[in-house]
């Protein structure tokens, strides 16, 4: 598979007043074109931060991006996204990417009404008229299941459920057919019942308007009939990278087996109770010059407390961060 | 949104019933209204037949009742210094106060609320630092103060402005203000210029951390229309009740700036009124003045309510 | 300061759990490094360190009046009447800021007059902030009724208009030091209120009261060791604003005549008297004006500081 977006050594940090928060410390991964992505991690794990610095969304100050690289293939180029001036940059942003926030009632303009937030988008990119943007918001809007799309355009954010508001978020990102959808927990904020139907809408138009998408969610429980790929994140950094029924059979990384074996499943036995793992993350103010989990491993050796684990292809697309060989029991 | 306006406008009976009984037994403060209202060297007879003539001897919810009738139809009672209804001495002082409210009005809007918006969108900026400036100094600079500094400067040094009283310009049967409504204005606008402007800036910084303003970001709009669209268009909306209240508390009259510029406006005969020991005449202000900024509160609280969408369509 | 910074520290703090200055890490780490993070944050934050340094110095000339300066504040001295400051054109040795028209040091009377501000500011507020506290309190956590007809009031008084009626009470209750004292200490309570019952109203949505009461406590209990702690922040940190507010006033109404006696130095009564000379001495009203806006600047920047360091939601929450 041709790949979409390739991110290498993404290093990000804010400065605050307490001292600097290392957010992101060399995280690469890459979405293939057509190709659903999850990122799964415990909140505040970065990967917010990391999509965000992608499209340069984050305040500076306090952030900066220290080292990387975000390529974006487009036909037969390559851009970096971190190398962007602001105006190449907002040519990317709704138009080559779409991005899905978690909380919709606050990631929408209470002052304005749900056609004209979407119709901007059309307007700004695809140099509609603003006439031509109503039809098409009100055909986004039917798309993504509003009922009644034509009236409700006029509405304010309040004025809709919050599943309704989800999928105007979801018309708003999908409405210049971006190549790219970042769904930042887009579910989170929702009732279970909603939660199953905003998936099936985003997996829906991910198909009709052949999208690459990457989910993030702090859930792994949602990711198995989701993703073609898993990325698990771990204090800033990618813990364990693979295909998603390698990840659930064949979790190569001890983080990601703590994971697996918190997620309550049907077929497990269920007298049995769930694990969770011991501690907390690390606070990320301490510059990382060792394992960012080597607190809370049960594998922990001293090599861990020493060096930063690198990047391990263990097999094809399967990419691991740590010094221990969970299979042999020894370290690699 | 009709419900809210009546309960709004219920609560603003309420607030005015409420302020008529304090006017009324403010003067009971003291236990004896007719000693505060006699001369200061009346004799203790003199002090007894006013009481007497004041009706001050009859129960208390009488006179309260008798008080709150003549009140509701606009009788504030006769000034004892005057001896003119209270109530035409105020309407006869309301022009010019209006003059120097809507003029101080105006020059902190200009001044103040483009220094909050430019303050506000460029943090730490030289035009922050001048908006904070605004509204440290509006804050603590008290206007009394400034408004004798602006007389030495502008009025006896340079000579540029009247520094007394107050000339009109009748043209096409029209009462214009002139130069002389300058140094009152600009001591008087001070403070609000100050509050608009710290208030603007913190209005614009707190929608620039909205999550709404991220996603226009991520939209890829350009500059330009997320500060207008989407940072103007919320900041603005909360801009209208403080200017509101701001336009109230000048309203109210200013009493140190028109003394101060022997202005003749409701600030000045409150200013007399205390002088002259003329109660029945503070009284009558003290309601009036109340009455003016309750309304224009419930005024602004109408226009907050139609401009924002979350109070319109009702929560 | 503004709002800007104060959305890092925040951030930060959230990210580690700290709250405010930092209640947790006294428990940790003891006094000193507290008092090191304290400096930290002011050093951060240089008009704060600056409105602590004014309000010291006011403290200071206050209380030390008599060692920093040897005239009598009180007694007239007429040989020496009206001159001016010492740099002007006859200006004599000794008075720095000149005398008044009786003859006595400006300088001095200035120093002096800080003791009536300071003292209308600090009682003035340790009423307002006890009496708004208790009530508010109480509205917040009885709610229903109470906290009805206290709102209701509350925002009756705050929707008036303030000056008219301080003036109108004040011309009613005559010039007396303790006067003042009680009209300042009165009116301002509501805005004490608001925020305390603001305050209870934000613990008993995060279930801090509900737990508190779940496990048995009583009522004096929870106000005194759950309630009373959290708000001692936002309080502060108003009673700051609230102070600078209520010398402005002060000299408003020393400035009508209303205020302290005549004979009492105080900035207002200052500038009352300047007024009366400002085409021919302007000096009289010049100096007392610059020191109401010093005390007004160095607790205002001062207050700026405490919001931020003590909590950052409290804004814009003044009259
Ligand atoms: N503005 C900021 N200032 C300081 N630290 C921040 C800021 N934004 C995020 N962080 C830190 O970055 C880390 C990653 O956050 P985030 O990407 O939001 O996590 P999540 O995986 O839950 O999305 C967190 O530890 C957070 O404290
Ligand atoms: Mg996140």
């Amino acid at each position: 598979m041709e790949n979409l977006l390739e991110v290498k050594n993404l290093t990000t940090r804010f400065h605050t007043f307490d001292g600097i928060v290392h957010a992101l410390n060399g995280v690469t991964f890459h979405v293939g074109k057509g190709e659903i992505l999850a990122v799964v991690g415990e909140s505040g794990s970065g990967k917010s931060v990391a999509m965000m610095s992608i499209l340069g969304l984050l305040p500076s100050p306090p952030a900066t991006i220290d080292a990387g690289s975000a390529k974006l293939f487009t036909k037969d180029t390559a851009v970096d996204l971190l190398t962007l001036s602001k105006a190449e940059m907002n040519r990317v942003r709704g138009r080559q990417i779409g991005f899905i926030f978690q909380d919709a009632l606050s990631a929408l303009n209470p002052v304005m009404t749900v056609g004209s937030q979407i119709s901007e988008t059309l307007v700004r990119h695809l140099d509609f008229s603003w006439g031509r943007a109503r039809t098409r918001t009100i055909e986004l809007m039917n798309q993504v299941g509003i009922p009644g799309a034509a009236q409700r355009l006029n509405q304010y954010p309040h004025q809709f459920s919050g599943g309704m508001r989800q999928r105007v978020m979801i018309a708003l990102a999908a409405a210049c057919r971006p190549r790219l959808l970042i769904a930042d927990e887009p579910t989170t904020a929702l009732d279970v019942t909603v939660q199953a139907q905003i998936l099936e809408l985003v997996l829906r138009l991910q198909r009709e308007m052949d999208l690459s998408l990457i989910w993030i969610t702090h859930d792994l429980g949602v990711v198995a009939g989701l993703a073609d790929r898993v990325l698990v994140m771990y204090a800033g950094r990618p813990v364990e990278t693979a295909p998603v029924d390698t990840l659930y059979d064949h979790p190569l990384h001890p983080y990601t087996r703590g994971l697996l074996r918190a997620v309550p499943s049907l077929d497990r036995d269920t007298k049995a109770p769930l694990e969770s793992i011991e501690g907390l993350p690390p606070d990320l103010l301490s510059p990382p010059c060792h394992c960012q989990f080597a607190w809370r491993c049960p594998c922990v050796f001293d090599r861990c407390w020493q060096d930063n684990p690198p990047y391990l292809e263990v097999a094809p697309g399967h990419i691991v961060t740590c010094f221990y060989d969970l299979d042999n029991g020894r370290p690699h | 949104m009709q419900r809210y306006f009546i309960s709004r406008v219920i609560q603003s009976l309420l607030v005015l019933a409420g302020v008529l009984m304090m006017v009324f037994f403010m003067m009971h403060l003291t236990g004896d209204p007719a000693g505060l209202m006699a001369s200061r060297n009346a004799s203790p007879e003199e002090i007894a037949r006013l009481r007497d003539q004041m009706g001050l001897n009859r129960p208390m919810t009488i006179q309260f009742f008798e008080f709150a009738i003549d009140v509701l139809s606009g009788d504030f009672g006769n000034s004892t210094r005057y001896h003119q209804p209270a109530m035409d001495l105020i309407l006869e002082r309301l022009p010019a106060t209006v003059e120097l409210a809507s003029i101080s009005l105006f020059i902190s809007m200009i001044i103040g609320i483009p220094l909050g918006l430019l303050g506000g969108s460029n943090p730490n900026s030289m035009v922050d630092y001048l908006a904070r400036g605004a509204g440290l100094f509006g804050q603590t600079v008290p206007n009394f103060w400034l408004a004798l500094i602006l007389i030495l400067v502008f009025g006896l040094h340079l000579g540029w402005f009247p520094t007394f009283g107050r000339e009109t310009w009748r043209f096409m049967g029209l009462t214009l203000p002139t130069r002389s409504v300058f140094l009152p204005a600009c001591s008087l606008s001070l403070f609000t210029l100050g509050q608009l402007a710290r208030f603007t800036r913190s209005a614009v910084m707190e929608v620039r951390s909205e999550d709404y303003i991220l996603t226009a970001r991520s939209k890829g709009l350009s500059v330009r229309r997320i500060y207008i669209q989407h940072i103007l268009r919320n900041a603005s909306i909360p801009l209208i009740s403080i200017v509101g209240v701001q336009f109230g508390y000048l309203l109210s009259g200013s009493i140190y700036i028109e003394t101060i510029f022997s202005w003749p406006g409701l600030g000045n005969l409150l200013a007399d009124a205390i002088g002259n020991r003329d109660f029945a005449l503070v009284q009558g202000i003290a309601f009036f003045s109340s009455f003016v900024v309750v309304i224009l509160n419930l005024l602004t609280d109408m226009a907050y309510a139609t401009a924002d969408p979350r109070v319109r369509y009702g929560e | 300061m503004g709002n800007n910074k104060m959305s890092e520290p925040q951030k930060a703090q959230g990210h580690q759990g700290a709250t405010g200055l930092g209640v947790d890490q006294q428990k940790k780490q003891g006094v000193m490094p507290v008092l090191q993070y304290v400096w930290r944050l002011f050093w951060r934050d240089k008009p704060g360190l600056l409105g602590l340094i004014m309000v010291l110095i006011l403290v200071f000339c206050a209380v030390g009046a008599p060692w920093i300066t040897a005239y009598d504040p009180v007694k007239p001295n007429l040989r020496d009447a009206k001159k001016p400051p010492v740099w002007m054109e006859n200006g004599i040795k000794g008075h720095l800021l000149g005398t008044d028209n009786l003859g006595r040091d400006l300088f001095t009377r200035i120093i002096y007059g800080s003791r009536v501000s300071l003292t209308v500011g600090f009682l003035g507020v340790l009423m307002a902030c006890s009496a708004g506290m208790a009530i508010g309190m109480a509205a917040g956590y009885f709610g229903g009724r109470i906290d009805a007809l206290i709102m209701g009031l509350v925002n009756m008084i705050l929707a008036l208009p303030y000056l008219v009626f301080v003036v109108f009470i004040a011309a009613i209750l005559g010039r007396s030091l303790l006067n003042v004292i009680l009209i300042f200490g009165l009116t301002d309570i509501p805005i004490f209120v608001r925020i305390a019952r603001g305050e209870v109203l934000r613990m008993r949505e995060a279930g801090f009261i509900e737990s508190a009461q779940s496990v048995g406590a009583s009522t004096f209990r929870i106000l005194s060791t759950h309630v009373l702690p959290n708000l001692i922040g936002p309080l502060i940190t108003l009673a700051t604003f609230e102070m600078s507010a209520m010398i402005f006033y002060e000299a408003g109404l020393g400035f009508l005549g209303l205020s302290v006696p005549p004979n009492v130095p105080s900035w207002g009564n200052m500038l009352a008297v300047g007024r009366q000379y400002l085409t021919i001495y302007p000096w009289f009203a010049t100096f007392p004006g610059l020191a109401i806006v010093f005390a007004g600047i160095g607790m205002n920047l001062l207050g700026d500081w405490l919001r931020d360091a003590l909590d950052p939601r409290l804004r814009r929450m003044k009259r």
